[in-house]
């Protein structure tokens, strides 16, 4: 539903500020979002001062210093610190993207870092994906035959091969689908653009022989046509992909079929 | 109200596809395709009879073939007024009976005033002086 004010309970209020050690020469702010079910109380912005002389160039290394040194309750999903496991996809500077692949040197004055937008926080920067990601089982990602199974790989020529360019790399990092004002509006029944590209890779895959039920599953005005190719999702990508085209080549499959 | 302990995966599966949305779809891209020229025309016609009698752009309309322009262009219009109109409500609005009256509402509406605006047309283009 569209929501134009936080909700009372949601709304932020100023945190503590934990200051550097005296003597940090290169100090940057970190502005940090807060909230703990457990405390009752609304979500605060904290503010940490990091000396980045002692600390990693990413804003990953930043949330991890200050998890080390400054206050371990602070809570956030990371893994693999290199943009493969989607882990630590949270709003840096008011765009979207992954903690350990943006550079702390690239943005401007204090870094301001929230959750994913748009979603119940489980705690502090850790979002609820539940149902991002029971959206994402609903396309059945998985190789769909019903030839028997060849005694060796299943052959794809080169162009075939080709046409899951730029959407096998697409790590789920729900960075596009919580950039998205349609998901926002209507995420319990628009799938987002994560969950569609991820639904194309699967239609272009000759390989897989239910092309036809997959697009059934995904006729719908609201699974699929909430899409208004608003382009967040393209600018916000951390990985550099473009759901949008995906989602406009889902469309087009659906007229091909009908015209 | 209590939360619902339905899993995930029921909710977001929900009542299933609804198995159509395309033609939708597709009628928007349409009427936008064919609202282009036929609005280029319209604002030309308009701009190349400021100045011009009542009588002179009466006679302009009544032109068959303005005329037929005419009234595609207010059936293109109100048509694609109608399937926008109903996506910005199945967006904005979430309550279920409201949003159905909405819909309703502007089926009726877009239909009626379309109808009244072809019927002005037709009267200048039909009428025998």
């Amino acid at each position: 539903m569209v929501e134009f004010t936080l909700p009372k309970n949601s709304k932020v209020g100023t945190g503590k500020t934990w200051k550097a050690k005296p003597g940090a020469k290169r100090v940057k702010e970190f502005k940090v979002y807060r909230w703990n079910q457990d405390d009752g109380k609304n979500p605060q912005v904290d503010t940490f001062e990091v000396d980045l002389d002692t600390c990693g160039p990413m804003v990953l290394d930043g949330l991890m210093k200050i998890k080390n040194e400054i206050d371990p309750s602070l809570t956030f999903r990371r893994s693999c610190r290199e943009g493969v496991c989607g882990s630590c996809a949270m709003n840096i500077d008011g765009t979207n993207t992954l903690a350990c692949t943006k550079a702390i040197e690239d943005v401007k004055g204090e870094v301001k870092i929230s959750p994913l937008p748009h979603m119940p926080v489980i705690k502090d920067l850790v979002p609820d994906l539940k149902q991002f990601f029971a959206q994402y089982a609903l396309i059945e990602p998985w190789m769909k035959t019903s030839s028997p199974a060849p005694s060796r790989e299943r052959l794809q020529s080169k162009d075939e091969r080709e046409k899951m360019d730029g959407l096998y790399e697409c790590i789920l990092c729900a960075c596009c689908t919580t950039s998205c004002p349609s998901y926002w509006w209507n995420g319990d029944r628009y799938l987002g653009p994560a969950v569609l590209l991820q639904a194309y890779r699967w239609l272009v895959d000759s390989r897989d022989e239910d092309t036809g039920n997959r697009l059934d599953a995904l006729e719908d005005p609201f699974r699929l046509y909430r899409c208004h190719t608003i382009m967040n999702c393209a600018k916000t990508c951390p990985k550099g992909l473009n759901p949008a085209k995906a989602i406009a080549g889902i469309k087009q499959m659906m007229v091909e079929r009908q015209v | 109200m209590t939360e619902s302990l339905r899993s995930p995966l029921g909710r977001v599966r929900g009542l299933g596809s609804a198995r159509s949305g395309t033609t939708h779809w597709w009628r928007q891209r349409l009427t936008a395709l064919a609202l282009l020229p036929l609005i280029i025309w319209f604002v030309i016609g308009l701009v190349s009879h400021v100045g011009a009698d009542h009588a002179a752009v009466v006679a302009w309309i009544a032109a068959p073939l303005n005329a037929a322009l005419l009234v595609l262009l207010l059936t293109a219009g109100f048509w694609h007024v109608q399937l926008g109109g109903r996506v910005i409500i199945e967006d904005y609005i979430h309550g279920e009976g409201l949003k159905i009256f909405s819909v309703v509402a502007l089926n009726f509406a877009t239909i009626a005033v379309g109808l009244a605006c072809v019927l002005a047309v037709l009267k200048l283009a039909l009428r025998t002086v």
